[in-house]
């Protein structure tokens, strides 16, 4: 029985249940795992503009619905619990750790990845800022690092203050080096790349601005 | 991960019913009961999924206030520009707290709910009260650096670990919630989170199933905000200490002083009589630490965390500092 938004909306009530441990003969679309068997949901995942409907056991992330049902590994798997910001992706515009959340939570909600940047063969200036300015050594985080800065100048650009921002009632807050290294934080680079990360965020910057 | 069934209900009436069910658990932002999920720290039976509902809204109130509603990302609300001109305190804890990714996702019942970030009651092989009630307290004689040194018990040394619910707590905002029964009731965020005692695996007073519907702020408090974050890091990193201070001056004297803090206790920690201490004085050094011995008295260290008790004078030293330009 799939989980959707349409179906729950339409019952009015309570609704929507997916038994958690099916045991027995009707287990047959089920994923069995140790001694029980799961349910799945039907989820449909809208990711950089296509539509993708999924049978999804229920506690599958969202990060392994992009990389193991969709195969698309740009997302990275580093810490799987949020610290190191390298499964980022943005959803509905704004980003988030993938590992984080379930796909089932997503239904319907557009998610773009580090694919689904580009423009064609045109780079995005993130990405084409990164590569001028070297803004990585192994790569690993990059996905990440890029996905989250799209998403933290779309921030930036609506006004949002951050931390270090000296005057919370400035409707614009000015996105220096402090504020970019602030607004960064949940993105870790192991080979410390900082300081060019940085320098790659900040010409991507002035050249939207 | 262990299974789970998913549900949706249509309204958050039918969210506290189901929410009612033993071994059910309301995901929200998620971005905490997952993290518990991996772990196997959280094995909830079933997942109530709430994020369809309409409680994301930042509404006034016919008071002058603030109505937040519980699916109101942080991010949101640090961003929301009454926030940010009439509550400063509040958008700088939001801040203060976890990534930018974070934020877009936790939610502001789910941010008083997390759950302490307590090394043991994270790791399912160590005994943990909070965890697995009866089994004892691996902290307490332990490495307890980020732990409690107010209000602790012999059953548990936890911190609460939101920076939000401090300044909440400054604010005196108020906790809106329905109970499956469809009865609401508003409870004061402060006798909201409940202290450890032979109970640490009770960390609040709602009932069961009673689910968190919006937090109220009351009208703007006039004064100098100020959240100042004591951490091991610059950023991304939980509270060692925080302070979150709404201090007003007059003619050179402290008309008024609320002050709350985080990392010290097993909820947001404010004492009146430390506020009342600089009310009417004029700021010094000696009236500070008059104000630090109130808010430290019957503090305890475990070890690791004794430097939390000088560390807690400071800092609330360089706040009043800062609020009085003294």
């Amino acid at each position: 029985m799939p989980v959707g938004r349409r179906a729950v909306l339409g019952t009015g009530t309570a609704a929507v249940f997916i038994a958690g441990v099916a045991p027995g003969p009707d287990a047959a679309a089920g994923e069995t795992r140790g001694e029980a068997t799961v349910a799945t949901v039907t989820v449909e995942l809208h990711v950089n503009g296509a539509s993708h409907r999924l049978t999804l056991d229920p506690r599958t992330t969202l990060l392994d619905a992009l990389r193991e049902h969709l195969a698309l590994t740009g997302s990275k798997k580093g810490c799987d619990h949020g610290q190191c910001g390298a499964c980022t992706v943005l959803l509905d515009g704004r980003r988030i750790n993938a590992c984080l959340t379930l796909a089932v939570l997503h239904d319907g909600q557009p998610v773009t990845t580090i694919e689904g940047l580009a423009d064609g063969e045109t780079l995005h200036p993130l990405q084409a800022a990164f590569i001028e300015h070297d803004g990585f050594q192994c790569g690993y985080c990059t996905s990440g690092q890029i996905c989250s800065a799209a998403g933290m100048l779309e921030e930036s650009r609506a006004g949002m203050p951050s931390f270090v921002t000296a005057d919370l009632a400035e409707p614009q807050p000015p996105l220096t080096d402090d504020e970019i290294r602030e607004r960064m934080s949940g993105n870790i680079c192991r080979c410390a790349a900082y300081p060019n990360i940085v320098a790659a965020i900040r010409k991507a910057a002035e050249i939207r601005a | 991960m262990k299974p789970f069934a998913f549900e949706r209900p249509a309204s958050v009436m039918d969210a506290a019913i189901a929410a009612a069910v033993p071994g059910a658990s309301i995901i929200a932002g998620g971005t905490n009961l997952l993290d518990l999920m991996k772990l196997q720290v959280e094995t909830p039976s079933r997942l109530i999924d709430i994020n369809r509902l309409a409680l994301d809204r930042i509404e006034p109130t016919p008071e002058g206030g603030l109505r937040i509603g519980t699916l109101v990302r942080n991010s949101d609300i640090a961003a929301d520009i009454r926030v940010r001109q009439h509550y400063g305190v509040l958008s700088r804890a939001l801040l203060a707290g976890a990534s930018a990714q974070v934020r877009n996702k936790a939610t502001t019942g789910g941010n008083l709910l997390q759950r302490t970030r307590c090394y043991y009651f994270y790791d399912i092989s160590k005994p943990c009260n909070k965890r697995r009630p009866g089994s004892g307290c691996a902290a307490i004689g332990g490495f307890n650096r980020i732990h409690a040194i107010l209000g602790t018990s012999q059953s548990c040394i936890a911190t609460h670990p939101s920076d939000m619910a401090v300044a909440m707590r400054v604010l005196d905002a108020v906790v809106e919630t329905i109970k499956p029964d469809g009865s609401k009731r508003a409870i004061a965020i402060a006798g909201f989170h409940r202290l450890p005692g032979s109970t640490p695996q009770v960390e609040t007073v709602l009932e069961r199933g009673e689910t968190i519907i919006a937090v109220r702020l009351p009208p703007p408090l006039p004064g100098v905000h100020i959240y100042r974050k004591v951490r091991d890091r610059a950023s991304f990193a939980f509270a060692l200490v925080s302070v979150a201070a709404v201090i007003q001056m007059a003619g050179g004297r402290i008309q008024s002083a609320r002050l709350a803090f985080g990392g010290l206790a097993h909820k947001p920690w404010r004492v009146p009589a430390a506020e009342q201490t600089l009310e009417g004085e004029a700021p010094s050094p000696a009236v500070f630490q008059a104000a630090a011995d109130a808010v430290l008295a019957g503090a305890k260290g475990f070890g690791s965390n004794d430097f939390k008790i000088p560390l807690t004078r400071r800092t609330l030293h360089a706040v009043m500092a800062q609020a009085t330009h003294s």
